[in-house]
């Protein structure tokens, strides 16, 4: 028996039915947190700070750091173990599953499979105005080295820009005769972004449109697992790129050929 | 820091493109008004409040002369008939065609003379209010004293105008010197301006006369009590430009965001209205002492900060340009720029600090508002900070006058206190460790940073060139400012551009060049008293 293979038995596992934050040591349940609490800072805050911590269910709080913001705020670090486990192996989470194509693979898929065109209409709707996302899935250049939607032979793409009304967007996808509609949100504060993806949804369906086209969300604050919730066939985040979203959509399209509608 | 040795022949044919630019733009637009600016001439005439579907009067006085097709007389006019002729206040006379009880069209005839002195001397007495808030500055910041390093630029945006007084007193105890309050989502494109203090915002809190009072009385007894003079920042862009540049002069506010092109490219607001508007603001916001900040830094946001920076050095020439025509002095220009490289690029620090200490030096007397990273945040706040540090050594290595502070969060939502207290405690750190460093530095002759000074003011030549060849309007429909395209006759407020009839007076030009001049004056004094130090 050799060194290395010693220090891999000696190893602590995780155990993934109790799972827990880890600091340096498996289990410790170490977490770091910030606040501001709207108390003088004095001994009294501190300690205020300190039962807040525990009430977060952190066991032997330790408040780090305690700065006064002005006379009545004050900026707490502390640090805490965790008492909660969760298990992880009960976990499920919906994910855009497909195999990533690169932009050739993707034209030959296309024209292998459909031998025409995939037509796709995007834009950031409601009274949104980041465009910056949008741009970076559709227009020609792309982003962080990932060609956009534009570039593609075998795709037809058509980029509204920003603050489209979900009325104006879902006229002028039929116009396009998109197979796809792609719609950017970023502006998140006090959850706009559900409401205006909830209406573009509602509106698809109460003109029964909403099979006529694969829905297709993105932006800073939205996953798959959201998208499916909202009623959307697929939502990308962060660190996604046209790639990602031509592949799926060409698996879709495919999938849903093959299934004769 | 020591002088990047720039190509001064350069820098002077940027100017001279820039100022025939600002020249046939305004020659091109002479000849007409529009109708937020007849609005703020009716402002500044002392037409106020709403009526009851919270319409402001300004606005139901300004629809009913355009709809009879009077506006391009201009508003002064038939305020001065009605006051003159029919002994009507300015707020009398709107509410009585607003509820329309008087005809505009039927106001008793008056002897021109005499409409002229009233016209004249009503707007005096209401630019002497607007002078008396810019002494009342100029007196508090002599009685204070400036601490000499960039102002700290902080902003509050929480939608409610009183949770924003408590954010922005606890950021002025924590050092800062200037407090921003950022609007709502979908202000600019209003075609009036809310009335009365608010609470609900997205993203921003309204600009309301009411909520700016409410802040500029937070921001003074703040600043009594650290001692120190705080200025209030809000922003003239969208479509009523020089009305919020009234609001802004009538309260207070010491800086005030006022682009030329920023509603053009990143609010689809027309090309033609925008300039025609942005005109007579800076020229209110001139007379009042107010600084401008200009919005360069948008450009980065969509465009490459590497391969761009050349639009933002030409835009700041023309915003220079179009500042100068309307009276402006240097000393109120503050114009933008941004720390937005992609960290990811070797070199990205040099090649910033290059380029700031250039602006630095081709706009010497420009209060320069230098804007933190922000694309290239994300959710790792540890890193955020981190860039932030970067940002700010460059900002006092350059010494940049406008300092807006970058925040941990910045990819995450709007600031929380405690964001705005680290950004504080991160800028005041630097400056304070690093005070003396810009000036124990030289810079190598023909190195990297030169030679990035070299190449973005060469590409800002040609472009201002071009754009002086193919004009203003040409240049934006082709998309060379943030790689978006307009149309000179797209875009929101179009139908607000009046023809200007014979005869049209707007009494307040002339008033606000006097004023400026006298300001500009006293800015050659200083300037003249630095250099015999
Ligand atoms: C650039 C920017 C702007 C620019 C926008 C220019 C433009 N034309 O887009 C300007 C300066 C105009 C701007 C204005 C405002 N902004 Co802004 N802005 C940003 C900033 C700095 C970067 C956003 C960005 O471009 N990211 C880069 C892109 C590539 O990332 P992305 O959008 O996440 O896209 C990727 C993925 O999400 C995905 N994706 C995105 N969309 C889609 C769509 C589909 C179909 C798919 C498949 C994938 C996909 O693919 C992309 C590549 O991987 C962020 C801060 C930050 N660092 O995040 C604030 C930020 C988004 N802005 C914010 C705010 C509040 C505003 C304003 C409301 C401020 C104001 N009061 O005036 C206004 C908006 C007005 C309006 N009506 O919307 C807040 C939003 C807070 C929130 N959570 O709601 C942020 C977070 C800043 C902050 N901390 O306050 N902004």
């Amino acid at each position: 028996m050799n060194k290395t293979e010693d220090v891999s038995e000696m190893r602590v596992q995780a155990d993934l039915t109790r799972l827990k934050p880890y600091g340096d040591t498996m289990n410790d349940g170490k977490v770091q947190v910030s606040f501001t609490l709207p108390v003088a800072d004095d001994e009294r805050g501190q300690e205020a700070a300190r039962e807040i911590v525990l009430a977060m269910g952190l066991s032997n709080p330790i408040i780090t750091w305690h700065q006064a913001l002005e006379d009545n705020f004050t900026f707490y670090v502390a640090y805490g173990s965790l008492e909660y486990s969760i298990n992880y192996n009960d976990i499920h989470v919906e994910t855009v599953d497909v195999e990533v194509m690169t932009m050739a693979e993707t034209n030959d898929f296309i024209r292998r499979h459909f031998g025409r065109k995939i037509r796709v209409i995007g834009a950031s709707t409601g009274t949104d105005a980041h465009t910056v996302g949008i741009d970076a899935i559709m227009n020609m250049k792309g982003y962080a080295g990932h060609y956009g939607l534009e570039r593609y032979s075998m795709i037809e793409a058509k980029n509204l820009g920003s603050q489209v009304k979900n009325e104006d967007f879902i006229r002028a996808a039929l116009d396009f005769d998109a197979d796809a509609l792609l719609v950017s949100q970023t502006v998140t504060q006090k959850n706009i972004h559900i409401q205006n993806l909830t209406e573009l949804v509602e509106l698809l369906e109460a003109e029964g449109l909403r099979e006529r086209f694969i829905l297709i969300i993105g932006g800073p604050r939205i996953n798959h697992e959201l998208a499916k919730e909202l009623g959307a066939d697929a939502g990308f985040g962060p660190n996604k790129y046209a790639d990602d979203v031509a592949s799926f959509i060409c698996k879709e399209l495919w999938e849903r050929k093959e299934a004769g509608l | 820091m020591a002088e990047l040795r720039l190509d001064w022949n350069k820098v002077d044919q940027a100017r001279t493109a820039a100022a025939e630019i600002a020249l046939d733009t305004e020659e091109t637009l002479s000849g007409f008004t529009t109708v937020t600016v007849e609005r703020s001439i009716a402002r500044l005439f002392g037409v106020d409040s709403v009526d009851e579907h919270d319409v402001p009067f300004s606005n139901r006085l300004i629809e009913v002369l355009q709809e009879k097709d009077l506006l391009g007389h201009g508003a002064a006019y038939y305020i001065g008939r009605a006051a003159v002729g029919q002994d009507l206040e300015p707020q009398e006379f709107a509410e009585l065609v607003a509820c329309g009880e008087l005809d505009p069209a039927r106001l008793k005839p008056v002897d021109r003379f005499e409409l002229k002195l009233w016209i004249d001397e009503a707007a005096a007495r209401s630019m002497a209010r607007i002078r008396l808030n810019r002494l009342q500055r100029e007196e508090r910041l002599e009685h204070y004293g400036e601490h000499g390093g960039p102002l700290l630029y902080v902003i509050v945006a929480t939608g409610n105008i009183y949770e924003d007084i408590v954010q922005a007193q606890a950021a002025v105890k924590q050092g800062a010197d200037i407090i921003a309050v950022i609007r709502s989502t979908g202000q600019s494109l209003l075609d009036y301006v809310p009335y009365g203090a608010t609470t609900e915002g997205f993203g921003g809190t309204l600009a309301t006369q009411e909520n700016f009072r409410l802040m500029r009385a937070a921001l003074d007894e703040a600043g009594a009590e650290v001692g120190r003079y705080i200025r209030l920042c809000n922003y003239c862009s969208g479509l009523c430009m020089p009305e919020i540049a009234v609001m802004g002069a009538l309260e207070r506010l010491d800086v005030m965001l006022n682009d030329a092109l920023y509603g053009i490219l990143f609010r689809d607001i027309n090309m033609q209205r925008t300039l025609i508007d942005q005109s007579f603001s800076r020229m209110i916001n001139g007379a009042a002492g107010i600084i401008i900040n200009t919005g360069e830094d948008n450009y980065l946001t969509t465009s490459d900060a590497f391969e761009e920076a050349h639009t933002v050095l030409a835009s700041q020439f023309i915003n220079e340009q179009f500042a100068k025509r309307a009276g402006m002095p240097e000393e109120l220009m503050g114009l933008g720029h941004a720390f937005e490289m992609d960290p990811a690029l070797p070199n990205s620090f040099v090649y910033e600090l290059a380029q700031a200490q250039m602006a630095r030096q081709i706009f010497p007397h420009a209060p320069l508002k230098y804007m933190p990273p922000t694309k290239f945040k994300c959710g790792n706040i540890f890193q955020s900070q981190v860039q932030d540090t970067l940002f700010n050594m460059v900002s006092v290595l350059s010494k940049q006058n406008i300092h807006l502070l970058g925040m941990i969060t910045e990819a995450i939502h709007t600031p929380f206190m405690s964001d705005r207290a680290l950004a504080l405690e991160n800028a005041r750190y630097v400056a304070r460790s690093m005070s003396a460093l810009s000036d124990e530095v030289e810079i190598k002759e023909g190195g990297l940073m030169e030679q990035r000074a070299d190449v973005v003011l060469d590409k800002a030549v040609q472009l201002l060139q071009n754009i002086q060849t193919e004009g203003m309007f040409q240049t934006l429909a082709e998309g060379k400012f943030a790689g978006i395209r307009r149309d000179p006759d797209g875009g929101k407020g179009l139908d607000g551009v009046i023809y200007q009839e014979e005869g049209y007076y707007n009494p307040f030009i002339e008033l606000c060049l006097d004023e400026e001049a006298e300001i500009l004056a006293a800015f050659m004094e200083k300037r003249k008293e630095a250099g015999n130090e």
